[in-house]
Parts: C-alpha cells; structure tokens; sequence
C-alpha cells in the first residue's frame, strides 16, 4: 500500500491495534517528500526517535511515524554507522524540533539542515553527560559516571523598550513537576514564552533495554503516573503486534474501562483545579471530593487507586466480578448527577467565565501546524480521537463497536479546553456503563513469546492526547528499544503560542488548562 | 450563588479524621506537638525532583475535603524560605539535583525532609543511572521515608506527621 502517491511500499502491522503501516525510505530524500507530503494532506509529525541497530551489523535507524487520516503510517530509515545523519524535518513539521534535539542527544544520530541551519541547542542534555556520549548507543558503557555540571540554554533574546524577562522554575510554585519557564514580558503583557524542559529526564528508555516483556510493562506503566493506563496500553499494544497475538476480548474491554476511568479521573481533577486558578474554592473542593470518590473505588476494585500493573501484554492483569461491575454504573449514575449539576454551575459563573473565555485562545490551523493531538486538539474544534469513527477511519475494537462520540469545540480557549473535558466526562460515563454490563466471558490473558527481531507500535487515545509506544526486540527476544512519546511533545510548543496575547496572571490558568506531563516527555 | 450554597449544604463536611488510631486526642498531642517544636503550624514545601508524577497525585490528595490537611494547620507553601519542610518525591535526576540542593539551601533551619514514594525512598523502578542519583537521601539528609508506588494519602499524612514528632 502507497500514501500520496509516494514511492514508500508500506504493509498494514499484524493484530488488533490501532491501523499502522510500516514502511522503509530508502533515502533521507524520500523520507523528506514522504514529510511534505503527509504535511500537505493535513497530517502531523506523530513520534520521532533514534535507534542503535550496529549490533546487529547494521547502522542506526531513524523511526518517523505519521498521523494520517487513516490511521499511522510508521517509517524507517537506516542510517550509515560512521555517519548517522538525515534531512530536519522541522522545516516541514514544527513539532519535529524537540524531538530531533533529543534524538541527537541520546542516540547521537543528528539532523543537517533546516530553518537557521537547524537547532543545534541540546534539549534533555543539560550537562550531565558530556556531549560526545550518548546513553542509547549499546556501546556506551553500564555505570559510567561524569560529573553534573548544569550547563546554560540560549533562550531566545526579546529585545525593545520596556521589554524585560521572568524566569520561573525548574522548581514551581505548586505541587507540579518541574521545567523551567522564561517569560518575556511588557508590563504585565506577555510577549513570549520559552520553555525548557527536560529536568524530568530519569533515563527510561536506557532502562528498557535488555529488559523482560513483564519488567518493561512495569517500567510503561510510570512514564506518566497520571496516564499510567494508556502507556501500559500501548505498550501492551505494541508487544502485541510484534509477537504477532491479540489479547482476548473480555481484557480488551477491561481495558478500555480502566482507560477510561483514567479520563475521568484526571477530567475531574483538573475542572477542580481551573476553578481554584480561576478563584472559585468552591469547584476545587467539589471536584475534588468527586476525584477522591472515584479514586477510592478504583482502589477498592482494582486494588491501586490508579490502576497501576493492571493492563500486561497478552490482556489484563486483574478481573471484575459482577458486583464490582454494579458498584461501577452505580458510581456513572451518582458522579454523572453532581457533575451536571457542577457544570451548570461553572457556565452560569461570571466570574469563571470571564476568566475562561478567549484566554490563551490557539486555533485550528496553528493546532494542525504543531501536530497537536488529543484534548487541546479537539478544543479548537479539531475531530482527532483514536476512539472515534472519523472518514476514512475506522477506530479500532473495542471502540469500533462502542461508537464513541467526539467532543469538540471551536473556540481554543481556556473554556474550550474545560467544555471539552465536560463533554468527554459524560461520555465516557456513557462507556463505562456499557463496558460494565457488557463484559463478554473468555480468557483474560494469552502468552506473549516475544519473536526474535520483532517489531510493533502501539497507539492509544489516553485523556490528555495520542499516546504511542514503539518496541524492538533483539534476538533473545528481550527488549533492544522502547520509545513512549507523550502527546505533550506536541502540546508544549502549543502553550507556548496559547499564552502570547494575554497577561502574566493568566498563565497559571492556561498551563493548567492544558495540564501537560513533563515527565512523559522528558523520559 | 443559590444552587452553590445548595450543592456545598447537601455535600456536608466530608473531611474525615486523621489515619492512624483516629482518635481526637492524639491529633490535639500532635497539633501542641507541632506547636512546641516548631512554635506554629507547620508549612510544607514539595519538590518534585523527578517523579512519573503519580506521588504528586497523592500529595494533592491531601488537600481534598476528606484529608483536608489545612485544617491540622499544615499548609503547602510556594516558597523554600517559607517552609518547614520539603517533601520530596524521586528519583533525583541529574538534571534536578543542582536546584533541589538549592531549594533545601534555601530552607530556613530547622528543616525535615521527607523523601516519598519507592522512587525518593530507594530509586524505585529507576534506579541510579546516567540520568537519575536514585534516592533522595543520595543527595540530601532524609528524615523520613514514605514507600508506596505511589503512596496513599494516609501514608503521607502519617510519614509528615512521623516527621514533625522526631
Ligand atoms: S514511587 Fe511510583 S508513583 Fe511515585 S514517582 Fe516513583 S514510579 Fe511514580
């Protein structure tokens, strides 16, 4: 199968996952035309990384894989040993620029070219590793120490009158993960943001390798403690589809029970939260004791209040008898009553709404542009949603017959993103009823013999955007690379944009309508 | 404002009383404890030194209604200078470390620090590498550790308040 008339063969990715095809460039040209290509029908730049292939008697390979309207089209390209390099793509998709930066800094395979001749500032290096060591190269050595000399960032200069910088972080004010904001402002108007992430960087993807399928699904489920769920899903997912099984129907739809209660869960949290940043205590202390309610029923069911280890490749780690079943759509019907009533009351609020509407407004076409997935993708009225029937999409089981209803928004803004998150909470009570009373009986889990040299990637729609994880096997059929990519790759550069014509005081408010993982992305 | 008023009537007060033995009495020793050893209440500043973010969750947990940690007069602060204590999550990343030394620099003496999680209290699934020093006590002196993947509410609540009587 060929897309966009592009000479790249691509074969559809055996299992039942979310649709990917695989396909290989031949060249950094045709994987550049491949990018323009996919750019210009509208697609976006949906994970990028680096891969040491040398101990297998080949170079380094380049992996690219791409949103299209039918699903992911994943490329590879291989690159030389003694000269990894290959064309930006940052040029074409904006959102390739953190990702490159970060290739480079683990793997060491470096893209040439690109606006301004390309960024050649490091992004998860910040001077505790030198500059000519990567981490992802398997020759790089166990246990090597250097010494951690933090180094300083070229943030981007805003010159003018009147023009001067905040610095906030790495340590906020807040119960927050860290990552270091530079703020240029005018009076109190915000002129530009310029973030540097990173701090959060803990070596994961080194720490898959060489692992066991069950150690990596442990590892998956702590890249993001608040999409624990959707990264034990798509990694499960792409372990799938390299040993070539498919988990059996009854772990399909626990699953996709547990992802959703994850939606809820952080939806619920972060309406509370909105409200605290937008001065209604009240919402805080609502949605909040709503959180707790649920977090207490996940405990009691699923024994972890997050669901941590419960979603294992092959299916799922844990069962609901009918009882639990029934204390679920009991729970639905109770928290979709006072979340309706709650909602009514943030849309009725003045005050709220003065805050909410058009702050940290971005648009459609900047959303595509930066490749933006999920939540904040749908905000500005964009119809992405790996659950959901789109043209020319057909959502994998168990969504394909749960006919999930999109929600979207036009307006992009602080309120947008909540209207979104409102939407998203009925209908995934809407889901989990279902789910609950229609759990078909069969096995729970299949083995996974993991094939030598074995490949898959698995993508998932988790409450905040796409989750995706790439897997390889080496030829004792342990893991040789895992990449996550968190769709806040994507969504940071978005905030960036979101916050440019309002003021310092609203930036509380709009980071936290995005909520975005620093941890999922800094790896 | 009515169905505001409606909606805070019908929720009531949910905080519920502290882990542990639950007794009224033992959180009265421990708010005069608190007093005398610190002459105030007590003010916490977390530090996030490179979690997966899920101990953060649970730390916000103790500000939900049911935990309601203000109400035993311990609050979480904005700023090192301000605070008591430091509640620490982990691993330590390298990236971290230099501004998490700099945050505890910053903490007025005397000061308790609290490593939370299986990652603050041993490195966790993490572990010591390239990237990450493991354990918070492999950067600063830990008075109390909270295991737990990540650790419940009433786990926090009990290693703040382990850390307070030391
Ligand atoms: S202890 Fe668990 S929840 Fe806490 S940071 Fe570590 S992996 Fe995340």
């Amino acid at each position: 199968m060929r897309f966009f008339g592009e000479p790249i063969e691509f074969d559809k990715q055996a299992g039942i996952g979310s649709p990917v095809w695989r396909g290989r460039a031949e060249s950094g040209a045709e994987l550049q035309a491949f990018a323009v290509a996919a750019h210009r029908s509208g697609g976006r730049l949906a994970a990028l990384w680096g891969e040491d292939r040398r101990s297998d008697g080949e170079g380094f390979r380049l992996h690219a894989a791409f949103g299209l309207d039918m699903g992911h089209a994943w490329l590879g390209l291989d690159l030389p040993a003694d000269n990894p390099a290959y064309p930006d793509l940052a040029g074409i998709f904006p959102a390739a620029n953190r990702m490159q930066r970060a290739t480079r800094d683990l793997v060491g395979i470096a893209h040439e070219g690109g606006p301004n001749g390309g960024d050649a500032r490091p992004w998860l290096r910040h001077g505790a590793w030198p500059a000519d060591w990567f981490p992802l190269r398997h020759d790089s050595g166990e246990g090597r120490e250097f010494s951690n000399s933090p180094s300083d960032y070229d943030f981007v200069q805003v010159g003018g009158e009147g023009a001067h910088e905040i610095p906030v972080g790495p340590i906020h004010a807040g119960i927050i993960e860290p990552g270091h904001f530079r703020f240029s402002v005018i009076g109190e108007r915000l002129l530009r943001l310029e973030q540097r992430l990173g701090y959060q960087h803990k070596g994961v993807e080194k720490l898959f390798v060489g692992r066991n399928l069950a150690e990596g699904a442990r590892l998956a489920g702590r890249i993001s403690g608040d999409s624990t769920c959707a990264y034990a899903w798509a990694y499960a997912s792409a372990v799938e589809a390299a040993c070539g099984i498919s988990p059996p129907p009854r772990a399909l739809l626990l699953r996709a029970l547990m992802l959703e209660r994850e939606r809820v869960a952080n939806h619920l949290g972060d309406l509370g939260a909105l409200g605290n940043d937008a001065a209604l205590a009240f919402g805080f202390a609502q949605f909040m004791r709503l959180k707790e309610d649920w977090l207490r029923l996940n405990g009691r069911l699923f024994g972890h209040r997050f669901m941590m280890d419960r979603i294992v490749p092959g299916g799922a780690a844990l069962d609901l008898e009918a009882p639990a079943l029934a204390a679920i759509v009991e729970q639905c019907d109770a928290i979709g009553r006072e979340v309706k009533e709650l909602k009514k009351i943030y849309d009725e609020h003045a005050g709220l709404q003065d805050r909410f509407v058009t702050t940290g407004a971005i648009d459609a076409d900047l959303a595509r542009e930066l490749s933006l997935s999920g939540m904040a993708a749908r905000a500005t009225g964009l119809l992405l949603d790996g659950r959901c029937w789109r043209q020319g999409y057909t959502p994998p089981p168990p969504w394909s017959a749960l006919g999930v209803r999109p929600a979207t928004d036009e307006r992009g803004d602080v309120a947008a993103r909540a209207a979104v998150r409102f939407a998203e909470i009925f209908e995934s009570l809407r889901l989990l009823r279902e789910l609950a009373v229609g759990l078909p009986d069969s096995d729970l889990r299949v083995e996974a013999p993991p094939v030598a040299g074995g490949q898959g990637l698995g993508v998932v729609e988790g409450w905040r955007g796409e989750v995706l994880v790439g897997v390889a096997f080496d030829g004792e059929g342990r893991l040789a690379r895992v990449h996550p990519h968190d769709p806040s790759w994507q969504a940071w550069p978005a905030l960036e944009h979101a916050v440019m014509k309002d003021i310092v005081p609203d930036f509380p408010l709009i980071n936290k309508s995005f909520n975005l993982s620093y941890s999922g992305a800094d790896l | 404002m009515i169905p505001m008023l409606r909606r805070i009537l019908r929720s009531g007060i949910v905080s519920e009383p502290p882990p542990e033995t639950a007794a009224e009495r033992e959180m009265a020793r421990l708010g005069n404890e608190i007093l005398r050893i610190l002459g105030r209440a007590l003010t916490i500043r977390q530090v996030d030194a490179g979690s997966c973010n899920g101990c953060e969750l649970e730390i916000h947990a103790l500000n939900n209604p049911y935990t309601n940690l203000e109400g035993y007069g311990i609050k979480f602060v904005a700023s090192p200078r301000h605070a008591d204590l430091l509640l620490v999550t982990g691993p330590v990343t390298k990236n971290m470390e230099h501004a998490l030394k700099v945050a505890y620099d910053c903490t007025p003496d005397p000061k308790l620090v609290v490593a939370v999680g299986d990652c603050g209290c041993n490195g966790g699934v993490f572990g010591e590498s390239y990237a990450s020093c493991g354990a918070v006590e492999n950067v600063l002196p830990v008075d109390v550790r909270v295991p737990g993947c990540p650790p419940t509410p009433a786990a926090l609540l009990q290693g703040i308040l382990a850390a307070v009587r030391r």
